[in-house]
């Protein structure tokens, strides 16, 4: 038994706040829990005397409100269950570790960095709860991929004095050696290696590399007649890993029908090459596709970055852990961007299935695989991101949420950092890096475990007590934030390293290697690697994804001074090696060489594929559905969809005015509307600033991938204009999350969307930046009967936008500011309503499930830039008293939100709407794009109609004083009549328990 | 360190020096410090490590600035880590600093900070005693949110004086004050209580979310201790300093426009740095 020799338990005199909410939320999921206590546990290993424990104590309590006990169980009165919490061993323990920095700062001591402190909270039940019900309340709050728990009737507490003190101590005993893998074995043998991994000396395997034959018969070519031996477990997984297709982009690289460059150089990189030849003089790219983030001009001084990152498959999993390492994962994107760019602002966009959704999938027929609830995935998602962009001071001003069924198997989790640059660090052009040979390989921030070794694809099985966590990482936003300080701050403005790059996917063998690129080759002692515990195999160690590192070519000149540096700021670095000018990549272990490898076949040795695809358009007919007569219900129940309903819970507890910035808000007006783009400043004596934004139409993609790719970078174009932005210096970035991506057709919707990424970017003028994608995002397992199911998500693509604003005085928000003032619409109204918020919810009333229809909205690129360009202008002279941006929803949850954001009602009539259709309903719900909403100060109609003359913008109403929002038909009659209270409560309805 | 710097501003009076603390989680060292610097003041962002290997030099500055932030990731409580590191590093230079004519001012995370550490309301002096404590939000959740709150005119605060209201943001999950009844009615008889949440029409809040955000007794944003040199609030005047950080400028702007009033450049917030750099004049 390992048993720690103090357990300090802290818990409140009165009332402990948590206890309370938590209580609630237990009591509306029906659990009759009359009162529930806490503790916060530390466990506490070490060589102390009694009253160095009391010291220890007093470190941890706050006296004013809390009590501890030492190896005393804390019992409060009348509880019949304590159930405790705690991590699992090796997952990452925050608190443990700020608590034995406490202690040792305290008394002057060094303490072992992962045996001696461990954290847990115990939660007390009181009520009349049986056993299975404890069991499913305790479910509700751990996840047993990662913690443990332990349940105990008040009798078992009382009868074994508490819940004990045993540590989760990790206890592995890989063989630390590097195992030969042989080849020369039949193809059937070899196709298993690829797909199920590297057997180990027991039998197992120890997970796919994802190597299939044509690249298999490379290695092994490679080995057998260049190299002249077997490969090492640690090549061949280092091969693996850099050749994944999370590392390569193997799809959009491959060649794909006529496209022999792949669809990434003749669609994405073409579309930015022309862009930038067409601007000339006025091109504001810096670093497009080939660092960390994307980067564009600010102003003289300073580069923009940008990247969005996906982390789907750890959110199923774990979605508090999977999302927050994914949001501190991104934001070392930009401080691995150039020579380190400052994190300036977080972006988030969550796609989940029906939180209200109840029935369970199974991963395999065991009942126990069962996954998350989609609610769970929701609640954990959002408070992941929370804790990261919060902890790490970086604001999180703009993010959506968007809803869909085919979420269920696996949510989407888009996460974004915007970072900030100055064009020249200690005299040097900050956004080009270069590791020099000589210089030493320092890998800096946190240590090395078996942190997401190969990714998620490890199941549950695998883990058991014991057993570190090995598929799930969780973010440790401090240990980053003390990095990225000693980075951001002080290391790369006294010139203390030559190059930069995070420690992301594929840890220490993709970094360094990637890095290695830059000068020729490079050399690593392996053994010189800081570990969390022992007994990791070599490939372990060079493959791990434990977070918080970065790696930096350091030369000996400096090497001292950043050594202490980071030492001084807490920052743990370490020598590992040394870049130099040859070709080969080799990896020492105790002396022996166990990597030796030809830089030029790691790096271009992938065999490119060849795909052929398909693509059947299958028409989507919609039955005819009349005009509905409660067109003022239909009114409420359009801003209360899942699409289009209020999310403020997750802006508001996301901190989106820290560093000062903030301009134009998530949340709009006096009426806390949620805007479609935000505006900050990031240098705070200039008044220029960042505008962003997004567009994202999965369910237009049901009826035809070109144009849903169109619309998402319309819209994301249209939102920034309309909050300020400018067509001039505003650029894009994709992430296609797609599915199934074996299959032809999933490829030829693929292929078309890209097409017209090319197509309406170069339209635009908005280069793309930066890209990511996530091409197998499906779920196979067990539906709530175990009937086997096989859910894809819908084909992905999120279009980010990212542009300067030149004053930020003239950005303008969405509500409407006063009575009188002339409301307009600008651009053309069509009956584009399929895949419309509108076809699915008609689809619903009428039949119980969605209707999709076939008239998807299209883009007219050169009519809407004529219309952008005039609110441009309209809005640099001030002539726009609001403005909001067409979307989901139509021009019905435009006119809502405007109204409900300024808390003032609007007079409207539907016959002045510039529309190809007669419909009242398809005038207020058709999605068509290229459409603004704006009111306009009545002493400045003229100046603003001239600036719209001969294009489709039509006066249709007044915003008036009485808070009423009334629609008058084509026919004149009023067929909307909707006090704005009581819009309010439809739109902010939704989300209200959460 | 930071973006603005110290030189950017030249102004001919002697100016304060300020320390503005960073490290472990700090992160509102930047804007904190920019802040002072534009409302006269020599602003210093320091490491904490720094200051404990240098501890003289808070010898030569005049005003102590704890930022908000997340120092230690509110491990164990919010403010407690990095209360704990001052408290096994630097408790005499702190009482050294404070027995000086020197002012001191928590901000959010700092504020917790101080309230950890006794600095405030410190109704018997500061003797390193804690008498209050910053609780999870009423709510259990992270609030970011542009608040009212009403000065309290009796306060001895420096940093308030001259205003009536201030309209800023707060962004926090452990701001919910609490003291026992008899330090309560010590605070609020010594006028400790210097700012408070109100609704936007004036009325008191009287814990009502969201214009109380977080809960806390008797409405509490904002204490001093009986000198008024020293102060800790949890709302972020920082975030609130410019009118194009204000959450209804185009509202504002749009209003004085057609008034034909002048568009400020300056917001709420700025005042309590002024009013700090005014103590030195």
């Amino acid at each position: 038994m390992n048993n720690a020799r103090y357990r300090i338990e802290v818990f409140h005199k009165y009332a402990d706040p948590r206890c309370g909410v938590l209580r609630e939320k237990l009591a509306a999921m029906g659990f009759a829990v009359a009162r529930v206590h806490l503790s916060d546990n530390y466990l506490i290993d070490a060589d102390l005397s009694d009253r160095q424990a009391e010291a220890v104590a007093g470190l941890l309590v706050q006296p004013v409100i809390q009590e501890y006990l030492i190896n005393r169980p804390y019992t409060p009165e009348g509880f019949s269950y304590a159930v405790e919490i705690g991590f699992l061993p090796g997952t990452t323990d925050n608190t443990a570790h700020t608590v034995r920095e406490s202690i040792e700062d305290l008394l002057k001591i060094g303490l072992d960095i992962e045996k001696s402190v461990f954290f847990s909270i115990t939660y007390f039940f009181s009520g009349s709860l049986s056993r299975p019900e404890i069991d499913e309340i305790s479910a509700e709050l751990y996840n047993p991929l990662i913690q443990r728990r332990k349940i105990r009737s008040a009798g078992d507490y009382a009868a074994q004095s508490g819940m004990g003190e045993e540590m989760p101590l990790v206890r592995i005993s890989e063989r630390p050696e590097a195992d030969e893998v042989n080849l020369a074995v039949a193809d059937d043998d070899l196709i298993r290696i690829g797909r199920e991994g590297i057997e180990d000396r027991d039998g197992t395997r120890r997970g796919p590399l994802a190597l299939d034959m044509a690249s298999l018969n490379v290695i092994r070519d490679y080995f057998q007649t260049g190299e002249k031996r077997n490969p090492t477990d640690i090549e061949l997984e280092s091969i693996a890993q850099t050749w994944s297709e999370h590392c390569k982009h193997t799809i959009f690289a491959a060649g794909m029908d006529e496209i022999a460059e792949g669809i990434f150089r003749a669609y994405i990189q073409e579309a930015t090459l022309r862009i930038r030849r067409e601007k000339g003089g006025k091109d504001f790219c810096v670093s497009v596709f080939e660092d960390n983030s994307g980067g564009i001009e600010f102003d003289e001084q300073y580069i923009i970055s940008d990247k969005v990152e996906t982390h789907n498959s750890p959110s199923a999993l774990d979605p508090f852990g999977g999302a927050i390492t994914g949001i501190v994962g991104v934001n070392r994107d930009a401080i691995g961007f150039g020579m380190a760019a400052k994190p300036v602002a977080n972006r988030y966009g969550f796609c989940f299935a029906d939180p209200s959704d109840r029935r369970p999938l199974y991963r395999t027929k065991d009942k126990n695989s069962k996954m998350l609830l989609p609610r769970r995935i929701m609640e954990g998602v959002v408070h992941g991101v929370n804790v990261g962009g919060n902890t790490s001071g970086i604001p999180t001003p703009q993010g959506f949420l968007y809803f869909d069924e085919r979420y269920k198997g696996k949510p989407l989790v888009f996460v974004g950092t915007v970072g900030l640059l100055p064009k020249n660090a200690d005299g040097r052009p900050a956004y080009k890096k270069k590791a020099m040979p000589g210089d030493n390989i320092v890998m800096v921030g946190g240590r090395v475990g078996r942190d997401g070794i190969h990714g998620a694809t490890f199941s549950s099985e695998a883990l058991s007590y014991g057993s570190p966590a090995a598929a799930v990482q969780i973010g440790d936003p401090i240990t980053q934030k003390k990095l990225s300080d000693a980075i951001v701050k002080e290391a790369r403005d006294r010139g203390l390293y030559n190059s930069i790059t995070d420690n992301g996917a594929g840890g220490l063998s993709c970094s360094v290697a990637e890095m290695a690129r830059e000068c020729g080759g490079f050399e690593v002692e392996l053994d010189r690697v800081p570990l969390k515990y022992p007994g990791l195999s070599p490939w372990q160690i060079w493959l791990s994804e434990s977070q918080e590192r970065m790696t930096v070519a350091v030369p000996d000149r400096t090497l001292d001074s950043f050594i202490r540096l980071m030492k001084d700021r807490g920052v743990e670095a370490t020598v590992i090696g040394r870049f130099n000018a040859g070709s080969r990549g080799v990896v020492r272990n105790g002396g022996r060489k166990i990597f030796d490898l030809d830089m030029t076949f790691l790096h271009e040795g992938l065999p490119r594929k060849r795909l052929t695809t398909a693509y059947t358009k299958k028409p989507n007919p919609c039955p005819e559905f009349s005009e509905p007569s409660d067109m003022t219900g239909v009114f409420h129940a359009m801003i209360s969809r899942l699409n289009t309903a209020s999310f403020e819970f997750v802006s508001a507890q996301y901190d989106h005015e820290v560093q000062a910035g903030s301009v134009i808000k998530p949340l709009q007006g006096r009426g806390r509307v949620n805007g479609n783009a935000a505006v900050f400043r990031p240098v705070l004596d200039s008044y220029q600033g960042i505008v962003l934004s997004q567009g994202l139409y999965p369910s237009y993609g049901d009826i035809d991938m070109y144009w849903m790719a169109a619309c998402s970078i319309d819209t994301a174009i249209r939102n920034a204009i309309s909050v300020g932005g400018s067509l001039d210096k505003l650029a894009i970035l994709d992430n296609f999350c797609w599915c199934d991506s074996d299959n032809p057709e999933r490829l030829g919707q693929l292929k078309e969307a890209a097409r017209a990424c090319f197509d309406f970017a170069v339209a635009y003028g908005t280069p793309f930046i930066s890209g990511k994608d996530s091409m197998y995002n499906d779920f196979r397992g067990y539906d709530e009967d175990f009937r086997e199911a096989f859910i894809s998500i819908p084909p992905t693509l999120l279009i980010s936008s990212i542009g300067v604003v030149r004053d930020v005085g003239k950005c303008q928000t969405i509500d409407f500011k006063f009575p009188g003032d002339l409301i307009y619409v600008i651009g053309m109204t069509n009956d584009e309503t399929g895949g419309s918020e509108y076809c699915a919810y008609r689809g619903e009333q009428i039949s119980g499930t969605r209707y999709i229809g076939d008239a998807v909205p299209k883009v007219n690129a050169d009519d809407f830039m004529k219309l952008y360009r005039a609110l441009e202008a309209a809005l640099a002279r001030g002539l726009v008293s609001s403005s909001i941006s067409v979307e989901r929803g139509g021009l019905g949850a435009a006119l809502a939100k405007s109204a409900m954001a300024g808390m003032l009602g609007a007079s409207i009539r539907l016959s002045d709407v510039p529309a190809a259709t007669g419909r009242n309903d398809y005038i207020l719900y058709s999605e068509s794009q290229g459409r603004i909403l704006v009111s306009v100060n009545p002493a400045k109609k003229d100046k603003f109609e001239h600036l719209f003359r001969g294009l489709p913008a039509g006066l249709i109403g007044r915003v008036v004083e009485e808070p009423i929002m009334e629609i008058a038909g084509t026919g004149g009659e009023v067929i909307v009549a909707a006090r704005i209270d009581s819009l309010m409560k439809s739109y902010k309805g939704v989300f209200k328990d959460f | 360190m930071g973006l603005l710097k110290n030189s950017d501003y030249k102004i001919s009076m002697a100016k304060p020096k300020v320390l503005v603390l960073t490290g472990y989680g700090i992160n509102c060292d930047d804007e904190t410090a920019f802040a002072f610097i534009r409302a006269g003041a020599h602003a210093d962002i320091v490491h904490i490590n720094d200051l404990i290997a240098n501890r003289a030099m808070l010898e030569s500055y005049q005003i102590f600035a704890f930022p908000g932030g997340f120092s230690y990731g509110d491990d164990t409580g919010s403010g407690k880590a990095l209360a704990n590191r001052i408290k096994n590093n630097l408790m005499d230079e702190m009482r050294g600093f404070m027995s000086r004519d020197t002012l001191m001012l928590g901000l959010c995370n700092g504020f917790q900070v101080m309230v950890n550490l006794g600095i405030v309301p410190a109704l018997a002096g500061f003797t390193g005693v804690t008498e209050a404590a910053l609780e999870h939000n009423t709510t259990n959740r992270y609030q970011c949110r542009w608040v009212d709150l009403l000065i309290e005119k009796s306060s001895p605060s420096v940093f308030t004086k001259g205003m009536d209201r201030l309209h800023i943001p707060v962004a926090h999950g452990e701001g919910n004050f609490f003291a026992e009844q008899h330090v309560l009615d010590d605070m609020e008889k010594n006028n400790l209580v210097c700012i408070r949440y109100i609704k936007p029409d004036g009325s008191r809040a009287r814990k009502e979310f969201p214009y109380n955000p977080n809960g806390s007794v008797n409405d509490i944003a904002a204490v001093c201790d009986r000198s008024g040199r020293i102060m800790g609030m949890m709302p972020h005047p920082e975030r609130g300093m410019f009118f194009y950080q204000r959450d209804d400028w185009t509202y504002l702007k749009e209003k004085l426009v057609r008034e034909g009033g002048d568009i400020p450049e300056e917001a709420d917030g700025f005042k309590i740095f002024k009013n700090a750099v005014g103590y030195f004049k």
